[in-house]
């Protein structure tokens, strides 16, 4: 089967650092020191209080699977979800590199980081 | 300031064209205006307010309105995906209550089906200005997968099941049969549903709407020039609207803005669901409706399944007739976005204009309500409530 290709993310002057630390196998998410809440995707103004004093946190890459849906009508079949992250905050993903007939809701799951077409790479998840 | 009883409904038309290679967009949203005004009595000459979204081409209402060369004092160009048209209406009928403008025209088209568009399982990677994109748009997310992790965390949470989401599709197509332009006439089953191809688990093939070519086009005015058409009377007694969005990280897929927008349109109209004799709901999926019937209040939360099962959609059946033309599922989806549809199809049942087998006896209340957008991420909701007088 063919392999699934992962398209290089658009890259803002928001995200330079973390699309680098995903080069390294580091997932950042964004924590306010104003109002101590995380929020996803980041953002250089806290969503939740307005907030510009937002910092790179580094994730512990623990989540759980808070929805999935198997997309089986395109050239190589993917699993795209939301995960829960340990820190509370929901991201989009693709679970990877499991059977997807085991894939369920409140599964665990573990980061890991697939290389994308031009260089860089993107978090991804695996059964934990 | 309320808009209850400020704005009538005077003109609504539905292109009849489900494919249309050999003409342009642009002429698509001006036959469907022609449509309208000549539903109306009126004329382009009567038009001083134009609404239009992001299916017309061009800046705003600019290109729009210049080809039609209309000469106007309001416009409007909302952009909340399908839901714009609803949207559209309520702001209508505010810019008419405020004395901005007397008639108010609303067009869309557009012609997905010609161009080969793959609307609902292609990836698009949008303006790369959108902040989401580079944490959404490299995982696939397309409008089918979208709404189907909407789907599958609404199955989890409350049981509901592929069978009662086929039920949707099966009402659909039993009002579908007697719509001579729909799409697909033939009426199907729950296993047909269950039988056709996966697209995006759990959504099969049945579960989502057409691709369809066409457009629409409404005429909006104030009750004195209302009265002086030789049309029935509807009236627009309430109406919200409610975005939602994805919450900084703290989305929660089971609900929409519909539990908002609806309220918000209840309340003004000074109607309970259970007064609703007519239901325009807008079906880009099986799953969309089943949610939005929760979130309108016409069910409890999580009880939508239950509620669209064995036929309770059906007109002459169940408790809510809706989508009585076939709705997205069946009869058109025109540019994508069912909105414009959905406002038409209620304004035929409080006529008494809908096919004969599928008109609701009567029909003095009717709900129209709209999603735009991905209930996954950002989306648009806009509820109208519209009364015969």
């Amino acid at each position: 089967m063919a392999e699934r290709r992962y398209p290089e993310p658009v890259v803002t002057p928001e995200t330079g650092e973390f699309w680098q630390a995903a080069k390294e196998d580091r997932l950042l998410i964004k924590r306010c020191r104003a109002c101590g809440k995380f929020h996803w995707y980041p953002r250089a103004v806290c969503p939740h209080c307005m907030s510009g004093e937002t910092e790179w946190v580094e994730a512990e890459g623990d989540g759980t699977i808070y929805s999935f849906s198997v997309m089986e009508r395109a050239e190589v079949p993917y699993a795209i979800a939301y995960v829960e992250l340990a820190e509370g905050v929901r991201m989009m993903t693709n679970i990877v590199d499991c059977p997807f007939a085991g894939i369920r809701i409140g599964q665990a799951v573990r980061v890991r980081f697939a290389p994308t077409e031009g260089g860089g790479k993107l978090p991804v998840f695996v059964p934990a | 300031m309320t808009i209850k009883g400020k704005a009538f409904i005077a003109g609504a038309y539905e292109h009849p064209t489900r494919k249309a290679p050999d003409k342009s967009v642009m002429q698509l949203h001006a036959e469907a205006a022609r449509g309208a005004l000549e539903d109306a009595g009126l004329t382009k000459d009567d038009v001083d307010g134009y609404f239009c979204a992001g299916d017309a081409p061009g800046m705003g209402v600019f290109s729009v309105a210049d080809y039609m060369n209309l000469r106007l004092r309001h416009v409007d160009s909302t952009d909340t995906g399908g839901s714009s048209y609803l949207a559209h209406v309520a702001h209508a009928a505010e810019a008419i209550a405020a004395g901005k403008c007397n008639v108010a025209l609303i067009t869309l088209a557009g012609r997905p089906r010609s161009e080969g568009m793959a609307t609902g399982t292609a990836a698009r990677q949008g303006n790369p200005g959108q902040p989401e994109v580079g944490f959404e748009y490299p995982y696939g997310l397309t409008v089918a997968n979208g709404y189907a992790m909407a789907a599958m965390r609404h199955m989890h949470e409350f049981g509901t099941t592929s069978e009662q989401l086929a039920w949707v599709k099966v009402a659909a197509s039993h009002h579908a049969q007697h719509n001579p332009n729909a799409m697909l006439r033939d009426v199907v089953t729950v296993e047909q549903v269950l039988a056709s191809p996966m697209v995006t688990t759990p959504l099969h093939r049945l579960d989502c709407c057409v691709i369809s070519d066409g457009g629409g086009a409404l005429v909006v005015t104030r009750e004195e020039i209302a009265r002086g058409l030789k049309r029935p009377l509807v009236r627009v007694i309430g109406a919200g609207e409610s975005p939602k969005f994805s919450g900084g990280g703290f989305m929660d897929l089971t609900y929409t803005g519909a539990r908002f927008s609806g309220a918000a349109a209840f309340a003004e109209a000074g109607v309970k669901p259970a007064d609703i004799q007519y239901a325009s709901i807008y079906d880009s999926f099986t799953i969309t409706v089943v949610i939005q019937i929760e979130d309108l209040g016409f069910c409890e939360k999580g009880r939508g399944g239950a509620f669209v099962a064995d036929g309770n959609l059906i007109s002459g059946v169940g408790r809510l007739p809706f989508n009585t033309d076939g709705g997205g599922l069946c009869n058109n989806h025109p540019a994508n976005r069912g909105g414009m549809t959905k406002v038409i199809e209620a304004v035929r049942q409080l006529r008494g204009e809908a096919h004969p087998k599928v008109q609701v006896p009567g029909c003095t209340l009717a709900l129209a309500h709209g999603t735009g957008g991905l209930i996954a991420t950002r989306h648009g909701s806009a509820t109208l409530i519209m009364e015969r007088i």
